[in-house]
């Protein structure tokens, strides 16, 4: 199984009263490391990178291919492939109980009502979250959505798991339990966070400044090279 | 309004947690025809008694019940003063208990419905609707939607009005009203986003 997203001569800008803003410069590069770390300051450009994956943003210019599949000419196709986990877990839980949430990522592979929600209630379990499957979304913890979140996203089965800072409003415990499923995952991951030591727990960093790659490769060394970028 | 809509549901196997959800609701309509229909004080009555049978039957806990229909206080206590002093005693009592009865039960169908087998319900009933352009699927996604928007949105209200508080400008409107109208905007963004990126809006 191919696991490998492509960027090739990617830019994105958006056009303001003041002129063009340019969010990504041109960029090429391919991802293709089990566990990939975006970090950098806020406002470099990690979101709009990572959002680029699943065809959330398009490219302005360039092309971003998702094992062969363009975002911009199949995007339903790619995020089919490209699970995405967003920092606020509230936006993106949807539906008003746990096990209502899980079903709904299972909606278009499960058609039997009855098999949709054992199979959702045995996706909850394996997240810690089996005696809550009937309690509202409202009255987890922050911890307890987010691992609810990441179940949605898993249940659809990706191939890649691209998370946008999952852990920044989380306790250290909670940050722990989040972190510890996400790189158990057999998924490829890309995880934008601002947690070096997160960071530091990835096979390959790339250091996004000022709406372009900064630094790529070993993820001591792009630590090293982050916290002399901001002077720290 | 928000116990009311979403943590209303209870998992129960009694006959009424059982019947379908479409026919259910069917059930409740007619009931509430029935109370408006039927004339006659003990009528009114008796189909509150039922309704408050049911509140038994399915077991659903007095205390949220009850706060479910503390909103309607006022309404009732309006409606019974209005119909006391225009057309007396009996007619107050034949209102006031049939509304009360048609509400109670629409709670017991809350409480014993999950919103799953409710959006299921919706896109069995609007699937003759096909051939004219609706989508049942995305009908019943939008209810949804609404029913997990409204305590969001009140969420965002408590935190507006304490933001406003913290900085001394609590009976400032707008300090109340545009930092929640632009959050609430912004959180359906969000959501809408995220519906993106689980590949619901797609198909």
């Amino acid at each position: 199984m191919t696991r490998t997203i492509q960027l090739d001569e990617v830019t994105v800008s958006v056009s303001t009263p003041n002129g063009d803003l340019v969010l990504l410069h041109p960029t090429t590069t391919t991802l293709s490391e089990r566990r990939i770390a975006l970090i950098g300051s806020n406002g470099s450009g990690k979101s709009t990178f990572a959002r680029l994956l699943n065809g959330l943003i398009e490219p302005t210019g360039g092309t971003v291919r998702v094992n062969g599949l363009d975002t911009q000419d199949d995007g339903a196709g790619v995020r089919r492939q490209v699970g995405f986990v967003f920092t606020n877990p509230d936006a993106q839980l949807v539906m008003p109980t746990c096990i209502e949430d899980v079903a709904l990522s299972l909606r278009r592979s499960i058609k039997n009502k009855k098999a949709r929600l054992a199979r959702a209630q045995q996706i909850l379990e394996e997240f810690g979250l089996g005696d809550k499957a009937d309690t509202t979304v409202h009255a987890l913890s922050g911890g307890q959505k987010q691992m609810l979140a990441l179940a949605g996203v898993l249940a659809t089965d990706p191939r890649f798991v691209v998370a946008d800072e999952p852990t920044t409003l989380l306790d250290l415990r909670n940050t722990q339990l989040v972190a510890d499923r996400l790189f158990g995952l057999e998924q490829q991951l890309v995880l934008v966070t601002h947690d070096l030591e997160l960071a530091q727990r990835c096979d390959r960093a790339i250091v996004i400044d000022d709406a372009r790659i900064a630094f790529d490769g070993d993820p001591t060394d792009a630590v090293t090279f982050y916290r002399k970028l901001v002077g720290a | 309004m928000s116990s009311l809509l979403v943590g209303g549901y209870r998992r129960g196997t009694t006959l009424i947690h059982r019947i379908p959800a479409g026919p259910k609701l069917g059930l409740l309509a007619v009931f509430g025809v029935a109370t408006v229909v039927v004339p006659g004080v003990w009528a009114a009555v008796g189909f509150l008694g039922v309704s408050i049978a049911l509140v038994v039957w399915v077991r659903m806990p007095w205390r949220s019940t009850l706060r479910a229909l503390r909103p309607l206080l006022f309404a009732v206590v309006i409606v019974t003063a209005f119909q006391v002093w225009q057309r007396g005693w009996e007619t107050a009592i034949d209102v006031v208990a049939g509304l009360l009865a048609s509400i109670i039960a629409a709670l017991v169908f809350t409480a014993t419905t999950a919103i799953d087998s409710m959006l299921d319900a919706i896109t069995r009933g609007l699937g003759p609707f096909r051939r004219f352009g609706v989508n049942p699927e995305k009908v019943a996604l939008a209810f949804s939607l609404v029913v997990r928007a409204i305590p969001g949105i009140l969420e965002i209200a408590h935190e507006t009005r304490a933001a406003a508080k913290a900085r001394g400008l609590e009976r400032n409107p707008r300090a109340l009203l545009v930092p929640m109208a632009i959050r609430t905007v912004a959180q359906a963004y969000d959501t809408g986003a995220a519906l993106h990126a689980r590949g619901i809006a797609d198909d």
